[in-house]
């Protein structure tokens, strides 16, 4: 390049200003991009409130239901499952739900719902989104004799309860999401809206 | 002068061609001492070949939709004319492409093909890797099957375990809360557009870096540092047409391992298309033993092995990143194994032992001895590595040859 008489600072500061505007100009540009990969419209609308029917769910049943492509389940505890929940606050890694994100408020209880006969929950492990299978107490299954009935994680092996708590030394760090829902009546409930909202 | 010269000679004028054909086949000078571990690289290249030549086929009947991409892979199957030969080709190519490139990694981990100068070739061929591994993993997801879709949701939930940005970046990538016909699409667009493209210039790369250091050999020694009077390594001999026969050969025999798997047994026992792949995917339920394909396992293991969500992950990552820097651990004064100390012999030794046993346990439950054992060779496999700086200086190293040993047949 030729350096003859040139203004060198001048035009090394140009240079830097021509960069430095051409390089945001390129981010800018790139915005759209990586805001394309973000869920788009339809997939937050798919996010939308699923009515369940629990008349014909028996006790000790679960049944599942989609929201969001997310499996949900409902369990229909009696009062025996739900005295058992009691005796395994010991053995549980977060026994009164106190990691905030994990549940709405109104269901930060012992029993983790709005009714205790019912509990609600998003049937997707914390550890890495697999789904886990429903064990029954009275299930042929190899989780040891005080198993009380609750979910196993056939992917890495995580425990939780019939409230969804997850069993210490296993690899899931949190129990398991329970998601917004409501009461409409006695048997339908509402997933995907929080209780008090319309 | 015949109108074949002219034509050559009027191309040479505007484009390099009898000079990268010079460059890089027939005045590029290997060592005269290859034996059978030089075989992979070229049959990784015919591989990925294979892979992209059968995959523009493929995606002429498969559709990248999460209520079609199943059934459209099952029509390839049963419908279309030769789509089984063509699929499978895909299929099983994809499991011989880690074959050879593990051994083609071995090679270099023998011989010493990472150290100075060659550090460089060592690291753009681990990109390579990486990408593959990408490659792999995306194109997995397109049959749609329970073993796509939840070793998916897997592993894109290991984003998830990074402190703060995780969960968002985790649905960034899926493009929906679980793993949906969004993930499916840019899965599709990222595994027959962006990687293939990215994994070509990495070759290109890979191999111009190769050819301007040279190759390395068997005894682990510079051929350059002896010339003729024109310049030319005494024990060098023109790539081609030496290598360029001797590799056919490996093609040739490469051929008949490659049609033997793809007619007599295309899914290798649940090994290379796993059985609950032909169960559509279902989003509510997943199958009770889920396993990544066999070329991922040893580090599926090393993850299962820690009992630490974001731990596990950065044991996993860091499993594939201690790969990287290996050109600047090992400090043994030779490169080859063949004068390598005998404390480095074992070393390697039990590294082989570690990433086979470690694969071996990625496919099986994760019962307590099993995770114990994982846990134990989790250990080796990092010990090679971390501990090389220093036991690659221990011990007695073999005096090394001025030139390659060669015995003529």
């Amino acid at each position: 390049m030729n350096k003859d008489g040139a203004n060198l600072s001048r035009r090394r500061f140009l240079t830097a200003a021509t960069t430095v505007v051409g390089a945001v100009g390129t981010a800018f540009v790139g915005v759209p991009f990586i805001a394309s990969m973000q869920p788009s419209a339809k997939a937050q609308a798919a996010g939308s409130a699923v009515e369940v029917d629990i008349s014909k769910l028996e006790v000790g049943q679960r049944m599942t239901v989609e929201w969001r492509g997310k499996p949900i389940w409902i369990v229909r505890r009696d009062d025996a499952m739900l005295a058992d929940l009691k005796t395994l606050d010991v053995k549980l890694r977060d026994p009164a739900s106190q990691v905030a994100e994990q549940q709405p408020a109104y269901t930060q209880n012992p029993h983790r719902s709005i009714k205790a006969e019912y509990a609600v929950l998003i049937g997707i492990c914390t550890h890495l989104g697999c789904s886990p299978s429903y064990v029954q107490k009275t299930d042929t299954h190899n989780l040891g004799n005080d198993w009380k009935g609750g979910f196993f994680c056939p992917c890495h092996g995580s425990r939780f309860d019939l409230a969804g708590r997850v069993f210490q030394s296993v690899p899931a760090p949190t129990n398991l999401v329970i998601p917004p829902h409501k009461y409409l009546s006695d048997t339908k409930i509402l997933v995907g809206v929080d209780q008090g909202e319309a | 002068m015949s109108l074949l010269t002219a034509t050559r000679d009027w191309i040479d004028d505007r484009f390099p061609l009898t000079k990268m054909w010079e460059d890089h086949l027939s005045k590029y000078y290997a060592p005269k001492n290859f034996n059978f571990w030089y075989y992979f690289g070229s049959l990784a290249l015919l591989v990925f070949v294979l892979q992209i030549v059968t995959g523009i086929f493929l995606t002429m009947n498969y559709k990248p939709d999460a209520s079609l991409a199943f059934a459209s892979v099952e029509y390839i199957m049963r419908d279309v004319d030769w789509g089984w030969l063509i699929r499978y080709m895909h299929s099983t190519g994809a499991s011989l492409f880690f074959v050879v490139v593990y051994l083609h990694m071995f090679r270099g981990l023998m011989y010493g093909s990472y150290r100075k100068p060659r550090e460089l070739v060592w690291l753009m061929g681990m990109f390579i890797y990486l990408a593959l591994m990408a490659e792999a993993f995306m194109g997995y997801l397109l049959p749609w099957g329970q073993m796509s879709y939840w070793g998916a949701q897997v592993i894109i939930s290991l984003f998830g375990a990074i402190p703060y940005i995780g969960e968002s970046l985790a649905l960034w990538v899926r493009g929906d809360f679980v793993i949906a016909d969004a993930t499916l699409n840019r899965f599709f667009a990222f595994h027959v557009i962006m990687v293939p493209f990215i994994l070509a210039a990495l070759v290109v790369m890979h191999i111009i870096a190769l050819h301007e250091v040279g190759s390395n050999n068997p005894d682990g020694i510079e051929i350059k540092k002896n010339k003729d009077k024109n310049g030319i390594p005494l024990d060098g001999i023109p790539f081609h047409p030496y290598y360029s026969v001797k590799d056919i050969v490996g093609v040739a025999v490469f051929l008949m391992v490659f049609s033997a798997i793809l007619f007599f047994a295309p899914e290798m026992g649940g090994w290379f298309l796993e059985k609950d792949n032909f169960i559509p995917a279902d989003p509510l339920k997943t199958p009770q033993h889920i396993v990544p394909l066999w070329y991922f396992t040893p580090f599926y293991a090393i993850l299962r092995a820690v009992p630490d969500k974001f731990l596990g992950v950065v044991a996993m990552g860091g499993a594939i990143a201690v790969l990287f820097v290996l050109p600047w651990l090992d400090r043994s004064p030779v490169k080859s194994i063949r004068y390598k100390s005998v404390i480095f012999k074992v070393a390697l030794a039990i590294f082989v032992v570690s990433f086979v046993v470690l694969g071996w346990l990625g496919t099986q439950p994760a019962t307590p001895v099993f995770t114990n054992l994982a846990r134990l060779f989790s250990v080796l496999y990092f010990a090679f590595f971390l501990l090389m700086p220093f036991y690659s200086v221990m011990g007695k190293t073999k005096p090394v040859p001025e030139r390659v040993t060669y015995h003529a047949h």
